[in-house]
């Protein structure tokens, strides 16, 4: 397995407007495999990722990705809806290679291997946006894992999808783990973040409430904001028990 | 009424030699503006689509109120611009088809713009974060989403070809008219109908309908067959 590529964020912040998303975010992870966020729909979630891949710049706070300050490890970043071009699943595993420099036959060789990898290799020449949601999804990673990135981003990768595609995905993402590649997951279903994650993070209101391991912290709770959530507990259910 | 009827498709059946020029030339020239104007108006629509930029508003707003541009406008400026007295005199293009072609080209690319703009616009909303998160910069974002929209796009460039070939101000105050060189269907259109050759008007204008008619046919089917074809 390659070294971590630890992730270092101090007090982020992050505003719409006079809307608050984060409000001084603290989380250092330097475990390898897979980190899971998880917490309630509007917990911030989807825009941390967002943050650490540079798609948002935040309002205060560091993050640093990687062992040394300024040396930017490569990030791929699967979204929860993928994206597809108008143009075969070959192509569009081929442009997400375009900024990486690379020559055409290395490019093809990428594109084969990740195809080939997520189980797509036969339908290089098909329509992407004709796949299925579960395929379109194994696209999306072969996208990811052409760039052979350090850093993988997953948004509920897996939402919307049947048992059998999310289980389909899981693999890959657990395979692309133990290649090496560092994997931060943000999912709302409890038995992937136990099968997948070494670690957990809990955000709630903004903040990140707790850091463990995942089989520990999922049993156990000790903030009372995961417990919250763990229970299934709805957080304005439990803002009108505490006003 | 009946016997004029008869006149025109009779012209038309024979291939008339006058109907068969006017309309040659009325295809070259509108092909050849909005080939021009797509060249210029996708690239710029799609890039405008998106950059950010100081002033963007303002040339979104710009870019759809140019889309109706007074035809007899464009062709008067471009008419000073390349009249002996004007700054592009000395090209000798005035009452050419280069210079029907131009102002019809400076008719069109705001059309195109415009509208490639939005559809590159909807698109980037579809797509526009995961090409940021490959770190694809903007003119190869703009490059991907033109990609991507491509059979939307060829709605925008029918409507062009439709505003170019049917519009007669522009065309009529720098080429002038003149019979077997510089006269287009609706220039024709217009004369021959004030000289009461209702026959020749009334061909070319069926003319010029079938011509608008099939362009967009086969558009449309070979945007049909690719949207089959690439999803």
């Amino acid at each position: 397995m390659s070294p971590s590529v630890p992730i270092a964020i101090e007090r982020l912040r992050y505003r719409v407007g006079d809307l608050p998303i984060l409000n001084g975010v603290d989380i250092t992870v330097t475990s390898p495999g897979i980190t899971a966020i998880i917490g309630a729909n509007g917990a911030g979630k989807s825009v941390l990722l967002r943050l650490i891949d540079g798609l948002l710049v935040p309002t205060s706070g560091t993050i640093r990705i990687g062992a040394s300050a300024g040396s930017r490890p490569g990030t791929a970043f699967v979204f929860q809806r993928p994206g597809m071009v108008r143009a075969s699943v070959a192509a569009n595993v081929s442009l997400a290679l375009a900024p990486l420099g690379l020559d055409a036959g290395e490019r093809r060789e990428r594109v084969r291997a990740a195809l080939d990898h997520v189980g797509l290799g036969d339908r290089a020449g098909a329509p992407a946006t004709r796949l299925s949601g579960g395929e379109q999804q194994r696209l999306a990673l072969a996208r990811a894992w052409a760039r052979k990135p350090d850093l993988l981003l997953l948004d509920e990768p897996t939402a919307n999808l049947d048992p059998a595609s999310a289980q389909a995905i899981e693999e890959l993402v657990a395979s692309m783990a133990r290649a090496g590649t560092k994997v931060v997951l943000v999912s709302h279903n409890l038995g992937q973040v136990m099968r997948l994650a070494e670690d957990v993070v809990v955000l709630a209101d903004g903040l990140a409430v707790e850091h463990g391991p995942a089989r520990s912290l999922l049993s156990s709770p000790r903030s009372p904001q995961a417990r919250a959530y763990l229970a299934g507990e709805l957080p304005w259910t439990s803002f009108a028990a505490h006003s | 009424m009946f016997q004029t009827l008869q006149d025109t498709l009779s012209r038309i059946a024979a291939l008339d030699p006058e109907v068969i020029a006017i309309a040659g030339l009325s295809l070259r020239v509108s092909l050849s503006a909005v080939g021009l104007a797509t060249l210029v108006g996708v690239p710029l629509g799609g890039l405008v689509a998106v950059a950010s930029f100081r002033g963007r508003r303002a040339v979104v707003g710009l870019l759809n109120a140019a889309m109706g541009l007074p035809p007899v406008v464009i062709g008067l400026v471009l008419y000073l611009l390349l009249s002996r007295s004007g700054p592009f005199g000395g090209l000798g293009l005035l009452f050419t088809p280069s210079a029907m072609i131009a102002a019809q080209t400076i008719l069109v690319v705001p059309l195109i713009a415009a509208l490639t703009r939005q559809i590159v616009a909807d698109a980037e909303d579809h797509l526009g974060e995961q090409l940021r998160s490959l770190g694809l910069g903007r003119v190869r974002r703009a490059a991907i989403l033109i990609f991507d929209t491509r059979f939307s796009l060829v709605t925008a460039i029918l409507a062009a070809f439709g505003r170019a070939i049917s519009e007669i101000g522009a065309v009529l105050v720098v080429g002038g008219n003149i019979d077997g060189y510089t006269r287009t269907m609706t220039t024709a259109i217009s004369l021959e109908t004030q000289k009461g050759d209702l026959p020749l008007a009334l061909a070319l204008g069926i003319v010029l309908i079938a011509i608008v008619v099939a362009v967009s046919a086969v558009a449309s089917l070979l945007r049909s067959y690719a949207m089959r074809a690439y999803g």
